[in-house]
Order: C-alpha cells, then structure tokens, then sequence
C-alpha cells in the first residue's frame, strides 16, 4: 500500500470538511419550514436537479455573472475554481488509470506525482502530464491576479476591496500556499526524475541543477498538504464556506425557496455563500459618492456570520438595490438587511457557525394594543362611490405642484374620481416598514385599506413610489393599483388626455422604489417620449442611480445625503437637458436642491403639455372652516 | 504712495469698511456685482429694533464713502483672483486688471430661495410670500392680496431655511424671528384689523430690545405666537391657503385657513461669495460661510494672507454687528499693510 505520513494533515482536513458539509445540510434541511422541505424534496427528483447542475457549473465553476461584469475579476474567480475543478477532475481519473489500482483513496490522485515518481515519460502519459501542467499553470495564472487584487485592487479592475478578519488571513494564506507549493513539490520530484511536462519538467531540471532536488522535494509536499488541511479545516469559519454554501443555495433557489420577512435556514445558506467578491462595494453609492465603506452587503453578511452587533450596519442603507441587481451569488440582499431590521438589537436569532446547532431561537410575543386608533383626529371621510381613487401621499403634498398638475390630468382624463387624502392623510407605512415596524405599520395599513374599500372604486392611482410599492406587497386591496405615470399612459392609450409636443429635451431619472423596487420602467418613459425630446443616459432603468433621499437610510447625515444627490444630479444632466425628469416627489425634492437644472415629475411635465377642453371636476371640493384658534 | 485696498461687495459691510479705510488714507478700489450700492438695505422698510427707516442707515453710509480716494465700480464682477508675491491681481469680467495691496471680502448673503421648501408652496400658491416681498408691500404702503384684497389672517412662518437638516441648513439665521415680529407689528399697524399669527420653534429674541418688541407685538398688537412647525400648505377652492401645523405647547396638530403666508427666509451665503470662494481658494465652512482664521479673536482673518473678511459673508448677523466687523477688518487691514512693503 502507497502511504507516507506527510498525507495525515490533508487527510484530516478532506475528512472533516466532507463530514462538516453533510452535518451543516442536514441541520440546514432541518430548519426549513415544512412546505419548504417539500419543494426541496419535489426539486430533487425533478427539473430543479438538473437546472441547479448546470447553473452551478456556469455561476460556481465558470462564474459567468461575474465575467460579464468584470472580466479580469471573472478570470481569477473561474482559473481558481474551474482550474482546480479540473485539476481534481483529472487527477481523480489519472490516478485511476496509471495507478497501481483503481478506486484510490482520495489523497493518491493529489499527491499521484509523489507516489507515482517515474510516471509520465512517454506518449499518452505525457500528453496527460502536459494536461495537468496546464490546469496548473491556468491556476497559477488567477493565483497571481488574486494576489496582486490583495495589494493593489485595481489589477482586476476593482475599486475596493474587502477588508478581511484573521481567520480569513489564515485560509486566504493557505490557499495561496496550496498551489505554489503543488507546483515546487512537483517540480523537484521531476527534477529528481528527469521528467514532467513543460511546466514542472523544466522548472524542475532548473532547480536540480543548482540544488539538492531529492531532498527538496519532501518538505514542498509536506508542505502541499499541511496547506491544504489548513485550508479545509479553517473553512467553515472563514469567507470560503461560500464554496459548499453556494452549492446548495443555487438547488434551494431552484427549488422555489424565497427569503421571506424571517430569519431562516434559506438566510443563513444566503449568508454564507457571499464570496466577498466585493462586487456590491463597487456599485453601492454610499461608498463611491459619500465614502461609507464598511456598511456593504459583503460586510453586513460577514457581519451576520460572526454575530456581530449589525444594527448600525443594517440601518446605513439606501435600500436602493444596486446591490441586489449587480451580486453575482444572487443573494437577495436587501431583503436580508430588511430581516436585520425587523430583528432589531435585542434579539440575536441568528448565530454563527460555532453555535449554530445550538441555535436558540426566540419568539416575538405580539404586544397587546389597547384597541384605540391613534388616527382618531383625522376627520372621517364618507363613503362616496367613485371608479378612481387618487392618493396623493404624504411626500406629494410636501410638493404641491405634483398634487395640483395630478388635479389638472384626473380632470382632463374625466374619470369619476376623489382625491382620497385631499384634506390630510395616514402615512401608507412604508417608512416604518422600512424602519422594520412591521406592527406599527400594519395599524397605518389598516386604516388605508377601510378608507379604499369603502369608496367602492376599482382603481387606485398614487403620486408616490413608496406608497405604490406597499400598496402593491403589503396591501390586500383586491384593486388595481397605479403609480401615476402607469395611469397618464393607460389614458393616454385610451385617447382621453389631447398633449402638445413640448420640445424640450428630457433626461429620466428612475426612482429606485418605482424602477428595481417594483419593476416600473417603460411607463413612465413612454409618457415622456409622449411629449418631449427623452435622451438616454448611462444610468437608465436597472442600473439607476439612488437621488441619496431615500427614506431607508435611517443613518446617513444631511451632508452626505447632500453629496450623493449632487454627484446623482451631475451624472445625469450631463448632456444638459433643460429639464430633469423623475416620478417620485421624494426624488424631485432631494435632486432638485442638488442641481440648477430644472426637476420636474413627469406629472408636472404632462400638465404642461395638456390641452385642455373643458373642466370637468368630479370631486366635492370640502372648504373647511378655520379652526379654533383662528378665531381667538 | 499710499496703498490699494480693494473692497469686494457695497452692501453695509463694505460701504462701511471702504469709507473707514479711506479715512485712514488708503485708495480703495469698492467692486458691486450690482448696479446701485446699498445690498439688502435697498429692500428693506424698516430697521428692527427701533424702526427707523433703512434709508437714514444707506444716507450715513453714501456719505461716508462720498470720497474721492474711493472708486465705485458698480455692475463689476470678478474673474480671476490670484496672489503675486505680496500683490493680488484681480480681474474683472469686462477684462480690467486691478493690483491691491489687500482685499475686503465682503459678499455678504443672499435670502433663502423660498422655492426650495416647495411644502410650504412658494411659487405655487399665489399668496405665499417672503418676508422681503413683505417689506417691498411696506415700502408702497400696500399689503394685498394677489386680486387686490385686503387679506384678514395673514400667518408668518419662522425658520425657513434656518435650522433646517433637510435643505443642509444647520444653523439659525438669528434675525428672522425679530424681522417676523416687527413686520408682525407693521402688519397690525398698516392693517388694524387683520390677525397675525406667528409660527416658531424658538423665539430667539439675543438682541438688544429684541425682547421688548417682543412683548410689544403681544401685549400692544395681540399677534399670536404658536410653537411649531408649520409642514405644508395647500389651497382651498376659493384661493384661500390651508396651513398643517403641530401646536407643540397645546400637543395636538392644528389646520388652519389663512389669506396670505409670510415666509421668513433665512441667510444664505451669497451665490457671489460662493464665486469668490472658488476662485480665489479661501476657505468655506460647512454651513458654506467663509470660514476664519479664529472664531473668537480672529473673525476677519481668512486663510490667505492679506484677505480679510468683512459682515455677513461669515456669519449671519444684524446691521449693528456687520457695521462693527467691517470696522474691525479695516484695522485688521491697518495692521497688515505697516508690515508690507
């Protein structure tokens, strides 16, 4: 039998990190909730196996989404992981066929040169020598990439880095050592020898001639080994448990497990199977317009792995979902920081690697409200039965001139309407989900869903993004909802809104809750192309740019938020347009302190255009009195 | 040869400093962007706290800079701006050189443009004004309303702009809250029977007989003062403005219909500053001011040497106070130029 102690330390670690993988998924499997245990269980012998094949062989072997984004950073990603997919692929099948038996224990196919010394003179030998010289040298080729992205990140094209802890110092170093190391053993054993192919053969007769190849050979595979034990042993708690995690994310997704609003098994797995490629801290504004680098989706799931205090993190956030579109893992990062959230500083759910057998898992025990609607000062509205309901929102009414050029386009469009918050209205409760309290926010919700019942009307029109989204998710109305742009286009549609062309030309900015929040691209642009001069920019649709107003970031400083909004306002007035188009008034007011150009909601810009033919006003206009004190 | 001063800017501060400094016997070179001097002192009607007229304050000021060692170069703005050894080279924009031995910086401020907090709907709602169109009301003697209307409940929100984190305005601009009470004093004067009442977060009366008008205001003309924050106005189909404020001492939110809304328009450092800033490298604060060299003995000194501040372009203050610091820049100046050959 071929043995040699130096294969004790990778032995070890290739034992406990196989054995480590089974015991983690089977915890994971068992944290799933039952109908989640069944999809899995329903994908595994269906259509979701095999998908999760192939997409783990594009996204973890070849990592395609990162190569598209950034092609040397891909390179280095898939020379790693492909190259020493290949390595072990062929090692595996050379050490079936030119070893002393098949079905090798799995440390003959790594170190198959140490106990195969002679092997590879000739013919097909060699050909499949030059073969593995060739993963290796593909290996090295990222190796030297990766290295150089630690010390100058630029090399890959990246503008930051992640910052790394010292567990991750310790295997990051392993794992350089690993194939170096590989590719000195090899050399010397061949050197030794008088073969190897073009790589180890002649680095190996170089080294021979001027030193004692025999006696180096030894300690390099020793050396080999310990890295590589090293490397599997330190695994779990360090940034490469993404490596098994991912594996089993990409069967869970295509399975049809979805984050949700709580912690889970689905969260941790997500969790874990951040590479910190560091991709989200390149696109996130905060960190290349106001200079926050510690807050990224790459830290906040570092953060969660080690049980850190990640409330401060959690809380700096836009919610802008750059991130989100960009994570090439596909991890749903937004909605992980929204469980972080809703999770608060009081209750630790979620706990790391070392203790998270013993998970201790605490109920939220629902507070007992006292039955009284803090709301009550709002005057009671009465039921009027209209087709259209128009909410104007909160931020609306903090931009008058939305609401009046909403007034002017409901009037022309002569549908039977009511202006539902006309007089004051509740918040739609998106800012205190945002805040994650979801409970308080369910009292908001309430209210609004009775006051749109009972008007009977089918459709529901808002001004604002943010209430339009949470109309959408949170809501169960049962009616349809529009943001405003989505109405002027279906009337326009219906040929009962008459525009002129106005000739000015127009540049969109797409508001984050409205565009990647609720998929709400092409209305709004079909309604300008409607009646002005609309000129693209780089930061069309997907890839928009946050205003840096956002009501998510609970943390953010007026200043920074000022400079975030400048940098947004310049990019896109680049090709100076005479008019800065959005269609959220939260963007109109943040960008419009920010620029020179003229903001305006797209609502503005149809008013502007309208023609009008007669008034037909269908809301009775309530005058209400002046109050108390006007009449001290 | 007696030396160069150039002074940027003849509002208060610079009239002030220019006529001192030509008193001392220097040439003064005064640049005004504008084409008449006086800066903000041409809007105004009435000076708190006394109330005399702003003309008696602009009469004083043209006399002391009737001068012939004082060249008035009205409708002139700056280039280009740079040091030469211990010369400043300034060009204008219609190409002109001027060499001074020191520079006045004294831009002062420019109001708060209302239409920023766009809640309380300024430029939308036809009745909202500013306290300085207020003043330009006085000064014709004619306080209506947009159809010619005599308006009865007339509302003066205070802090607009000034202590502020939405629109990056952390600091207070410390004479809106008097100009509110004086101007809600005239409103009572010029129309007796209308009711004014006063939106505030703080009623910051630190001037002298700030505090007497104050109670004035209460006692004599019966302006009600309510704590807080109006958060936005609307119209009523009869033009009338509806306001949504939180009466904070009574705890509860209050709507209110008013004829006219007065907005008391906070201090800005002026876009011209903002100009000079750029071009010439002094420094700026965080709340965009010219930022000097020590806040306590050293409020004129700027970073480059031979540049001195002057009024409000530092710091929001009153007439009395940008008066004393042009005062002082001008012996800061004194003291420059017997070092300098």
């Amino acid at each position: 039998m071929q043995f040699d102690p130096f294969v004790i330390p990778f032995n070890i670690g290739l034992y406990f990190i196989l054995f480590y993988v089974v015991f983690r998924c089977v915890i994971w499997f068992r944290g799933l909730s039952r109908p989640d245990k069944l999809r899995l269980q329903r994908g595994f012998f269906g259509n979701a196996f095999v998908l999760s094949l192939k997409e783990i062989f594009l996204e973890s072997l070849l990592h395609k989404k990162i190569l598209k984004t950034n092609i040397r950073l891909g390179y280095m990603h898939m020379s790693l992981a492909f190259g020493w997919f290949l390595l072990i692929f062929f090692g595996t099948i050379e050490a079936d066929i030119f070893g002393t038996k098949h079905l090798n224990a799995p440390y003959k196919a790594i170190f198959f040169r140490y106990f195969n010394p002679e092997h590879g003179r000739m013919g097909f030998e060699a050909a499949y020598g030059f073969l593995m010289d060739l993963i290796l040298a593909f290996i090295l080729s990222g190796l030297i990439l990766a290295i150089s992205k630690r010390f100058y990140s630029r090399v890959v094209g990246m503008k930051k880095t992640t910052k790394l802890k010292l567990s991750d110092k310790i295997a990051l170093t392993s794992l350089w050592l690993i194939f170096p190391s590989r590719l000195l053993a090899e050399s010397f054993t061949s050197g030794t020898y008088g073969n190897g192919s073009f790589l180890t053969g002649t680095l190996g007769s170089w080294l021979a001639s001027f030193l004692p190849a025999q006696q180096m050979a030894y300690p390099f595979w020793l050396l080999y080994s310990l890295s590589l034990g090293t490397f599997f042993v330190l695994l779990p708690v360090t940034r490469y448990m993404h490596i098994p995690a991912e594996l089993f994310l990409i069967f869970m997704r295509n399975c049809g497990i979805k984050t949700g609003d709580k912690s889970g098994t689905y969260t941790e797995v997500q969790t874990y199977s951040c590479s910190s490629c560091g991709i989200c801290i390149d696109a996130c504004q905060l960190n290349f317009s106001a200079g926050i680098t510690n807050i990224q989706p790459a830290y906040l799931m570092k953060a969660i792995r080690n049980n850190d205090d990640v409330s401060e993190i959690a809380n700096n956030c836009l919610l802008c979902g750059r991130c989100d579109q960009k994570c090439p893992v596909g991890i749903e990062l937004s909605p992980i920081r929204m469980i972080q959230r809703r999770v608060g500083d009081n209750e630790n759910v979620f706990t790391n690697i070392y203790k998270g057998y013993f998970r201790k898992r605490l109920h939220n025990i629902p507070e007992k409200s006292n039955g009284q609607l803090s709301y009550n000062f709002l005057p009671v509205t009465d039921p009027e039965k209209v087709d259209v309901l128009y909410f104007a929102g909160c931020m609306t009414h903090l931009t008058p001139s939305i609401k009046n050029s909403m007034v002017k386009i409901l009037d022309a469009s002569g549908v039977k309407y009511k202006f539902i918050d006309e007089q004051g209205g509740v918040c739609c409760g998106r800012p205190l989900m945002l805040a994650g309290m979801d409970k308080e926010a369910r009292e908001l919700i309430n209210y609004n869903s009775q006051l749109f019942w009972k008007s009977g009307a089918h459709t529901l029109v808002t001004s604002c993004p943010i209430c339009y989204k949470v109309f959408k998710e949170s809501y169960y109305l049962g009616v349809e909802v529009l943001h405003h742009s989505q109405f002027i286009k279906s009337q326009i549609e219906e040929g009962s809104l008459k525009m002129n062309f106005l000739r000015k030309k127009v540049v969109y900015h797409t508001p984050c809750d409205l565009g990647r929040g609720s998929g709400v691209y092409d209305e709004p642009r079909f309604v300008l192309k409607h009646v002005s001069r609309l000129e693209k920019s780089k930061f069309d649709d997907e890839n928009s740019l946050c205003c840096g107003g956002s009501l998510a970031n609970l943390k953010l400083s007026s200043g920074k938020k000022y400079k975030i909004a400048q940098d947004t306002a310049a990019e896109l007035t680049k090709g100076n347009p005479e008019i800065l188009a959005t269609a959220c008034p939260l963007c109109k007011k943040t960008l419009s302190s920010a620029t020179e150009t003229r903001v305006a909601d797209i609502s503005e810009i149809v008013a502007e255009a309208l023609i009008v033919t007669s008034v037909k006003r269908n809301i009775n206009k309530q005058v209400s009195s002046i109050r108390e004190l006007a009449n001290i | 040869m007696s030396k160069h001063v150039v002074v940027i800017g003849a509002g208060v501060a610079g009239l002030e400093a220019a006529g001192r400094l030509s008193k001392a016997g220097f040439y003064v070179s005064l640049l005004e962007k504008e084409v008449k001097t006086g800066g903000h002192l041409n809007d105004w009607y009435k000076l708190f706290p006394d109330r005399r007229n702003s003309s008696e304050v602009k009469h004083y000021l043209d006399k002391l800079t009737l001068n012939d060692g004082i060249k008035i170069l009205s409708g002139t703005t700056i280039e280009k701006f740079s040091k030469r050894k211990s010369h400043f080279s300034i060009i204008t924009d219609k190409g002109n050189e001027i060499i001074a031995d020191a520079v006045v910086v004294a831009t002062g401020f420019d109001l708060f443009k209302s239409a920023r907090k766009e809640e309380y709907g300024y430029g939308i709602y036809d009745n909202v004004i500013t306290s300085a169109e207020l003043e330009g009301m006085f000064r014709n003697d004619k306080i209506a309303l947009c159809n010619g209307k005599i308006p009865g409940a007339i509302g003066i929100v205070h802090c607009v702009g000034s202590r502020d984190e939405k629109v990056g305005n952390l600091y207070c601009s410390k004479l809106c809250c008097v100009t509110a009470v004086k101007q809600a004093i005239e409103i009572c004067e010029h129309l007796p029977e209308s009711k004014v009442f006063c939106f505030y977060m703080d009623m910051r009366m630190g001037g002298a007989h700030y505090e007497e008008l104050y109670r004035e205001a209460q006692e004599k003309w019966g302006v009600n003062f309510i704590r807080g924050k109006v958060s936005e106005a609307g119209e009523t189909i009869n033009n009338r403005l509806v306001i949504k404020v939180e009466d904070t001492l009574a705890g509860r939110p209050l709507k209110m219909e008013l004829d006219m809304l007065v907005l008391m328009a906070g201090m800005e450092m002026s876009d011209g500053g903002k100009k000079i800033a750029g071009i010439s490298g002094l420094n700026t604060g965080e709340n965009r001011f010219f930022s000097a060299a020590d806040p306590h003995y050293g409020s004129n000194i700027s970073n480059i040497k031979g540049v001195f501040y002057a009024g409000t372009c530092t710091a929001p203050m009153n007439i009395t106070e940008t008066i004393s610091h042009a005062r002082a820049a001008v012996s800061e100046v004194m003291d420059y130029l017997k070092d300098v050959n």
